[in-house]
């Protein structure tokens, strides 16, 4: 959904073939990446830091290129710092997401942007928006993003449940993003995550060597099988 | 020290302010209540001429569904006003994608009306505004003067009458007072007002902002406006 057309990038430019998501429990919602920052298929960054701070209690997740989603974070964050001095109070996860769209879809014909604002505020709670290439906007429990989402899909409709606490939601997030980084070329490095709650802020981190593992593949043709192991397999029958 | 040109000036001024605050001294009075759950406008409309058709040129104005406005003074201000307020007013709705809270456009409407008090090639505004909301943070009412300055009140009184109406509305428990009930006290105040010996014909013009009507600013429905008009009729036969 969220994946970058190599060809539309320019040569030479910083992409994020990435794998990103949000998802909101009860009491906040928690944000999460890998950490790959790559030039074709050189590795330009690997402790990249692609949750970006924009408010006290908002952040989003960047994926497209690098350039364009810094530039977007950083005119939202001073967005915010105004709407917060000239309203005296914090301003909403609905009013950032709103801003993040309005620019990535504006500018909708220069821009490779795939972005994922979550965060929490005083009226609703928990909340995360999805932004994805064509600068449209979801509200949604939980998204993904980038081009490591593709592969995962599958996993998150089967496991995401509603009513989570926020242990269980960031054992969610690691795995997902693990499977991820793990079938995706452009995705990969350590877990970076961020759980954002009324109290505030708190930094997660997964190194590269400490990542969940799953099943990871195993030859089969040419490895040598006991007898003794294949003895319920019974071959096929075959008709005369 | 103040300089003689300046001295000049703000005599020329004060007397143009004269002329002006007359004519908004002079204009059937218009008071707003800010109540427990809503807003209650009324204005006391002087009938110049039996030929004019009833409801004409109406002195309440909707600036945004949640946010009317009731002017004293010259109409035809009154409406430029209104105008201008509108267009802040969705000025912050296409750049917030959220309703306008009321400080925002009195914040603005003010600059508006004080840049007016700065230059010679024109005249400050000759009308007061009485200017009233209902959003989530709940009712908020405001007088913008020609100066340019705005405070915000419990109940607001503007026009000939004002300074009985203030009295009578100092007696109100305005904050455990329902929306209903305002209409019905509104009404009162504004036939307490009125001079019968000395004044033409009045319309009594009502509108609220409550939940009965759903945040939205509109007219108060017929048969409330005449029970309202009744029940004020007949208290002032017992005051008097």
């Amino acid at each position: 959904m969220q994946t970058v057309d190599i060809q539309q990038l320019k040569s030479g430019e910083v992409n994020l073939g990435t794998s990103i998501m949000a998802v909101q429990f009860k009491d906040g919602v928690i944000v999460g990446a890998d950490s790959r920052t790559t030039t074709g298929s050189y590795i330009a960054n690997r402790v990249t830091d692609k949750l970006t701070h924009v408010h006290d209690r908002i952040y989003c997740c960047r994926s497209g290129s690098a350039a364009d989603t810094q530039a977007i974070a950083d005119i939202v964050h001073y967005y915010l710092q105004m709407h917060t001095q000239q309203s005296g109070a914090p301003p909403s996860v609905n009013f950032a997401a709103n801003t993040f769209q309005k620019l990535c879809y504006e500018n909708k014909d220069a821009l490779s942007a795939g972005i994922i604002v979550a965060g929490w505020d005083k009226d609703v709670g928990p909340s995360v928006y999805n932004i994805p290439l064509g600068g449209g906007l979801f509200r949604q429990p939980w998204a993904i993003g980038g081009s490591g989402s593709t592969y995962v899909y599958g996993y998150c409709d089967a496991t995401y449940k509603d009513g989570w606490g926020k242990e269980e939601t960031i054992e969610f997030v690691k795995n997902t993003l693990a499977l991820a980084m793990s079938r995706d070329g452009s995705s990969g490095g350590v877990i970076r995550m961020c759980v954002i709650t009324e109290e505030g802020v708190e930094r997660l981190f997964v190194p590269g060597d400490k990542l969940p593992k799953f099943w990871e593949g195993a030859e089969v043709l040419g490895a040598s099988v006991k007898r003794s192991d294949s003895t319920d397999q019974t071959p096929m029958a075959v008709e005369a | 020290m103040i300089s003689l040109q300046a001295h000049t000036l703000l005599m020329v001024e004060s007397s143009r302010q004269g002329l002006l605050s007359l004519e908004i001294e002079n204009s059937g009075t218009a008071i707003g209540l800010r109540v427990k759950d809503g807003i209650v406008l009324a204005v006391e409309k002087l009938i110049h001429s039996k030929l004019l058709i009833p409801e004409a040129n109406r002195r309440i104005q909707s600036v945004d569904k949640h946010i009317g406005m009731a002017t004293a003074g010259y109409q035809a201000d009154g409406r430029i006003l209104a105008n201008r307020a509108r267009d802040e007013a969705l000025s912050y709705r296409s750049s917030n994608r959220a309703p306008p809270p009321l400080q925002d456009v009195v914040m603005r409407l003010s600059l508006y009306v004080q840049a007016y008090t700065l230059y010679s090639s024109v005249r400050p505004f000759g009308c007061s505004t009485i200017i009233g909301s209902l959003d989530s943070s709940g009712p908020a009412l405001y007088i913008v003067e020609p100066s340019g300055i705005a405070y915000g009140y419990h109940g607001a009184a503007v026009g000939k009458g004002r300074q009985l109406a203030k009295t009578e509305l100092e007696k109100l428990k305005l904050s455990e007072l329902s929306t209903r009930e305002a209409v019905i006290e509104a009404a009162r105040i504004i036939y307490l007002v009125h001079d019968d010996n000395k004044e033409k014909e009045f319309e009594l013009e009502m509108s609220w902002i409550g939940d009965e009507t759903d945040g939205i600013h509109l007219p108060v429905p017929k048969d409330l406006l005449e029970e309202a008009e009744q029940k004020a009729k007949d208290a002032l036969e017992n005051f008097e």
